[in-house]
């Protein structure tokens, strides 16, 4: 790994300054994708500014929704009693994802903005142009039995790799963001890209923005709901597909449904329509 | 002189941010970071580490406090085999995905392979070191003993690790829940089946562990 300086701001808003004076710098909370990445050489800030300990993690209801910090443990969030008893699509989402030991390390808005798991991402000897714009795409002719069904383009077919954002799009949660003047936000099925001819570009933050949190509306779907993954092993493994699935039956008639699909393209696949 | 002592760096008495605040000097403002100085000035930063030296942090492993002088780019793993010489936390793949490396912070099952050790600064760090009382060993270690819970140990100490968090997290219900909750540690040998066993075990006799 790269040698790289370190800071640890004190506030969100010193966080945010920070990555703006600094061109090559990156968040870093829970470090599961990060540092994996800075050790593979497939990517080398020059500063990482630590935002694990910004006060984020809340998780609360507030009205008619469920609000999750940007730095809640995928952990804490799939065992928080309010997250079991309203979202509980969710926690079985995060549950299906990766190991306990990763998940008592990862943020929620860590996992939205983790990078691809296709092998030609990860091999720095092969071209690819999520990792170098312009090089090729050597998984269009290679061993592709993982990658994308749906939004791939010529110039890429690599697949958004979580699991808990599968039951966010399917719950139509919405992404809190905030830059140094202020906060925006941007329904969650909105914040992953298709690859089209920019496939280095992942999500819509913009440079300088910080994730914040995450706003879950209130729903229905707390009796009939199932996070199904398909993998080659029974746990910790990435999806070949997964989906999550939650209806609402009011008088034996379904009055509500919601179903997205993952690791089948580099966004999730929802069909939010009642 | 103390363990302690011995790791503490002379030069690395004075804290980072004061050292930035008084090092008017211009050869050292040259050479940091204008951000880092810059933080240092505002008392915006809570630390800031040059990526040109080392930096102090204070950290409690096995229920010795500690005070190190680290780059910021070593790793927890790093830390503990190559500086402290605590070699019971294994290396098995450097990348997140055997859990060898498991060790508890704050008493949370994590993988220090992938944790920065600037980023551990004032937590409670546990390794397998740590579990034994004196020569009384922690009772998922004699459990991995009475059922043969390995072959070759290289997994052994991530496993003990991992284990006991299983059970103290309420994740030792079942068989089943047991392999579910323990998948995040890879044993090449095979030794599932009675690492399974000894875990059901330790949390079927109850008591604190
Ligand atoms: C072996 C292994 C298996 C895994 N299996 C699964 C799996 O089955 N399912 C699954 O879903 N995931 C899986 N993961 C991925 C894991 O969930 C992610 O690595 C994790 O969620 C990332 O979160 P983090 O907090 O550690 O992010 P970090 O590594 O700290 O950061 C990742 C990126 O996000 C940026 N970032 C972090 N927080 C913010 C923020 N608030 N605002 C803006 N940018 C931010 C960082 O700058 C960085 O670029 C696996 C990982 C490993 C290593
Ligand atoms: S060495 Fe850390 S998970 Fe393999
Ligand atoms: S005992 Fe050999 S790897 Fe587990």
């Amino acid at each position: 790994m790269i040698t790289f300086d370190y800071i640890r701001p004190a506030t969100t808003k010193a966080a945010i300054d920070a990555l703006k004076k600094e061109s090559s710098a990156q968040f870093i909370a829970g470090g599961t994708n990060l540092v994996d990445l800075m050790k593979h050489g497939i990517t080398a800030p020059q500063r990482l500014i630590d935002i694990s300990r910004l006060p984020l993690n809340i998780i609360e209801q507030k009205g008619n929704m469920i609000r999750i910090g940007a730095m809640a443990l995928n952990s804490t969030v799939a065992e928080n009693a309010l997250i079991q008893q309203q979202l509980p699509l969710l926690s079985q989402a995060l549950q299906a994802g990766a190991s306990p030991q990763l998940r008592n390390m990862a943020t929620v808005g860590g996992n939205m903005m983790q990078r691809t798991r296709c092998a030609y991402f990860y091999d720095t000897t092969l071209p690819c142009n999520k990792r170098e714009p312009g090089s090729g795409c050597s998984a269009l002719q290679g061993y592709n039995r993982m990658h994308a069904i749906f939004g791939a383009s010529d110039q890429c077919i690599a697949v958004h790799p979580s699991d808990m954002c599968v039951a966010l799009a399917a719950l139509d949660a919405v992404v809190v963001i905030a830059d140094s003047k202020g906060e925006r936000r941007l329904p969650f099925i909105d914040f992953h890209r298709l690859p089209g001819n920019s496939p280095h570009v992942d999500n819509n933050l913009a440079k300088g923005e910080m994730i914040v949190g995450i706003e879950v509306p209130l729903n229905n779907f707390v009796k009939h709901y199932r996070y199904t993954k398909i993998r080659d092993r029974q746990s910790y493994a990435f999806a070949l597909v997964s989906v999550a699935a939650a209806i609402d039956i009011k008088e034996n008639i379904i009055s509500d449904i919601r179903l997205a699909m993952g690791g089948v393209g580099s966004q999730t696949v929802a069909t939010n329509k009642s | 002189m103390s363990h302690n002592e011995k790791l503490l760096n002379d030069d690395c008495h004075n804290s980072r941010r004061g050292f930035l605040k008084k090092s008017v000097a211009a050869t050292a403002i040259a050479l940091a970071p204008n951000v880092i100085v810059k933080a240092a000035e505002d008392g915006l930063d809570e630390k800031a580490a040059g990526y040109f030296e080392k930096t102090n942090i204070k950290l409690t492993i096995n229920d010795i406090d500690y005070s190190l002088s680290i780059e910021p780019r070593t790793t927890l793993l790093d830390l503990l085999r190559e500086q402290l010489h605590l070699t019971g936390s294994k290396k098995g793949c450097d990348y997140g995905q055997c859990g060898a490396c498991t060790v508890h912070v704050d008493g949370k099952r994590v993988l220090s392979c992938l944790s920065l050790a600037v980023m551990q600064e004032g937590k409670h760090i546990t390794t397998i070191e740590g579990l034994a009382k004196g020569d009384d060993l922690h009772p998922m270690q004699q459990a991995f003993i009475d059922h043969d819970g390995f072959q070759c140990g290289y997994c052994t100490p991530g496993q003990i690790m991992s284990a006991v968090a299983c059970v103290r997290e309420g994740h030792a219900n079942s068989p089943e829940e047991v392999r579910q909750y323990m998948s995040g540690n890879i044993c090449r040998c095979g030794a599932y089946n009675n690492i399974v066993d000894a875990i059901i075990e330790v949390k079927r006799k109850g008591g604190t562990i």
